[in-house]
């Protein structure tokens, strides 16, 4: 990937929806997550108030989110954790490095982290001697396979289990291929079972982290964030800057709001508070707990009030499972670490308009996002902000290249269209010319690509104003 | 070694906030259910059982009795356990009656750099709970040193103890009611039932990683 321009989009859309197999994955995939969500939010009105509890816990925090992060750390440090701060991925990732580094560890577990995959940190781990194993089975799987992850909450979604079966036989040794899913997963508990008995250091995201007490949640249904996070001697969290909430409290509505959104649970198998290393007396768990605090552009979203609401995301995912456009295409043709609606917004944010713009016009502006939101984040209306920065003028632009679809031809366009619309006999000269020329007009250029799956409107031979007239109404 | 990062990112937030009030939209609270003992009992057993966690109701006094049955179905060779507490020295006791066919007692008497090698080969673990969640159903574990964290972790079968009168109605009930706020451990974990993943084709399979059974054992003072 160049360094100004993103991933080809269009290509990759396109790709993507002539990719039968992969389709078929999405839509059955999607269509099962948005049934479990709405069995377990079955109270529409309960279901509302949540979600507005959600939505104000979350622009509490933010609202004070410098004081938050300062007395998390506080809090942490006091109970033992050493926290860390981090502008840039590749700094939070030299902060991996420098910890594996003072223990002469080589060998690092993974519990899923989405901040991990923006940090590029196994790439980056690899490149410096360290076998790095995503403990997560879908992140197992995807890592087998040298791929990404395609949704956030499931991240081999796109696959289905003959591929699966396929890559277990052919990446891991005397493994036969089975399609029996009970026994891939009793091949995977095998294989790393001895990863977390063996393995230096283990690293985990954060879902929530408690100001007030100083304690990170990790939310997960398999046990492998346990594992991560308890039997190697040093634990690192790391966790995006908006991760931070601000009391105890707080905590149990979030909770509903997240694995209910997410997978449609009541409550995920296991719930993880961890408030401190290991103390005196204890017989397991991590005897160093590191907690790296990253940035990478966050701060600067929440200088805008607005724009703001994107850091209130909590990573659940059904924005993803909603989207008509997901569906379709699934994660992998977005091309950034973020897919679905939630992406459209914070890739554009964090990498700048000129690189990850695009995917805002990738949207019907459907709402379906907006209403399943549990923190209700109006990602449509941030659609339509983003798509207006990109052709911002330099002055007004407040995200990463703001303006930079700004073009002489639209402009002038656009001043001929303001032109003719508020002076009334250009408009009637226009509307004539249009009436008769309209149909004509070759479909070439912008046209051209705008025509190719919309019909062109056609023109009325007589306007609405003649019509008027000739039924003898009268027009003021 | 980053504190100018650690400086530069406050200075931004502090500047982005800089003047604003704190942002407290008015919403009301949920409407909270009030649940009777057995209702608590009941809905806490009905969800942990459709996630698959095996529930039994006992007396107080039978308790030990049931475990008994319990491990005996299922032919195991060791049984990790805490004999410094309430339920572990009840075990002890139950053992040295009669243990006939019954797992081995182990305990957990060394730091984990240490026991590990056993603690991976261990059959199943019994634990106490400090209470249980009725809207949810999950039982809350506040691992300590007498019953360090990875006993409801590592072995195979985890088995909880949960006194029915430490069933909260809520998450919320249970934080407020102990003042979690100001006592939290280094540790505390919801388990709500075995280990899982739906990471293949979203078909739900049981022990990835953690226990491949749980079961929880609820104990009343006579009904």
């Amino acid at each position: 990937m160049s360094n100004d321009t993103g991933p080809n989009f269009q290509q990759n859309v396109s790709r993507a929806l002539n990719d039968k197999q992969l389709r078929k994955n999405f839509k059955f995939a999607m269509g099962n997550f948005i049934l479990k969500r709405k069995q377990i939010f079955a109270d529409e009105s309960e279901t509302e108030q949540l979600r507005q509890i959600g939505n104000a816990i979350k622009r509490r925090a933010l609202s004070q989110l410098p004081q938050l992060l300062e007395q998390l750390e506080e809090i942490c440090t006091r109970n033992g954790i050493q926290v860390h701060w981090a502008e840039t991925t590749i700094e939070a990732n030299q902060q991996v490095l420098r910890i594996m580094n003072a223990h002469q560890a080589t060998r690092l577990v993974k519990g899923k982290s989405m901040v991990s995959e923006e940090m590029g940190l196994n790439e980056f781990l690899e490149q410096n001697e360290i076998e790095v194993v995503e403990t997560d089975l879908g992140e197992f799987i995807i890592q087998l396979n040298d791929e990404k992850p395609s949704h956030i909450i499931v991240p081999a979604i796109h696959k289905n289990k003959q591929q699966i079966a396929e890559i277990f036989h052919q990446k891991l040794a005397d493994t036969p291929y089975t399609e029996k899913v009970e026994e891939l997963n009793a091949i995977a508990r095998h294989i790393l079972r001895q990863k977390f008995f063996n393995a230096q250091v283990g690293l985990s995201g954060v879902n929530f982290a408690v100001a007030e007490t100083g304690t990170l949640c990790l939310v997960e249904n398999e046990g492998n964030g346990r594992m991560s996070t308890t039997v190697p001697p040093v634990h690192i969290a790391v966790m995006g800057l908006e991760k931070v909430v601000e009391k105890l409290a707080d905590i149990p509505p979030m909770l509903r709001l997240l694995t209910g959104s997410a997978t449609g649970q009541l409550i995920t198998t296991y719930v993880n508070m961890i408030t401190s290393a290991r103390k005196p007396g204890e017989k397991d768990g991590p005897k160093e707990v590191h907690l790296i605090i990253l940035d990478n552009g966050r701060s600067a979203i929440l200088a805008d009030p607005q724009l703001r609401q994107t850091l209130q995301c909590i990573r659940c995912g059904t924005c993803l499972n909603h989207c008509p456009v997901y569906t379709r295409i699934g994660g992998h043709a977005y091309g950034f670490v973020y897919p679905g609606p939630i992406g459209k917004i914070l890739n554009p944010q964090i990498k700048g308009l000129k690189k990850a713009g695009e995917l805002a016009t990738a949207s019907s502006l459907c709402e379906a996002c907006a209403e399943v939101c549990p923190v209700k984040i109006p990602i449509p209306q941030l659609l339509r902000r983003l798509r207006n920065e990109s052709y911002a003028s330099g002055s007004t632009a407040t995200v990463k290249d703001g303006g930079y679809k700004k073009n002489l031809i639209e402009t002038i366009g656009w001043k001929g269209w303001e032109m003719m619309n508020t002076h009334p006999h250009i408009n009637a000269i226009g509307n004539k010319i249009m009436s008769r020329l309209g149909a004509k007009i070759p479909k070439i250029g912008p046209l051209k690509q705008w025509t190719r799956y919309r019909t062109a409107p056609k023109f009325a031979t007589k306007s609405l104003h003649q019509l008027v007239d000739e039924e003898g109404i009268q027009d003021e | 070694m980053n504190d100018a990062s650690r400086a530069q990112i406050l200075k931004r937030l502090h500047a982005a906030t800089e003047g604003q009030l704190v942002d407290t939209p008015e919403v009301a609270d949920l409407p909270v259910q009030s649940l009777t003992p057995p209702q608590k009992i009941e809905k806490l057993k009905a969800h942990m059982e459709a996630v698959r966690t095996e529930v039994h109701v006992v007396a107080t006094q039978d308790w030990t009795t049931t475990l008994k049955k319990i491990l005996k179905k299922r032919d195991l060779k060791t049984l990790l356990y805490a004999p410094s507490t309430p339920f572990g020295s009840e075990v002890q006791k139950a053992w040295t009656e009669e243990s006939d066919s019954l797992p081995e007692l182990v305990t957990y008497n060394d730091h984990i750099e240490n026991f590990k090698e056993q603690l991976f080969d261990i059959d199943a673990a019994v634990t106490s709970t400090v209470g249980g969640i009725a809207e949810t159903g999950a039982v809350i574990l506040w691992p300590d040193e007498k019953e360090p964290r990875l006993m409801s972790l590592v072995p195979p079968i985890h088995i909880a103890i949960l006194q029915a009168a430490k069933i909260y109605a809520t998450f919320s009930e249970a934080i407020q009611a102990e003042d979690w706020a100001r006592t939290l451990p280094t540790n505390v974990v919801l388990i709500s039932g075995p280990s899982k993943t739906a990471d293949i084709e979203l078909t739900l399979a049981f022990g990835v990683h953690g226990p491949k059974e749980l079961i929880v054992i609820i104990l009343h003072e006579n009904r």
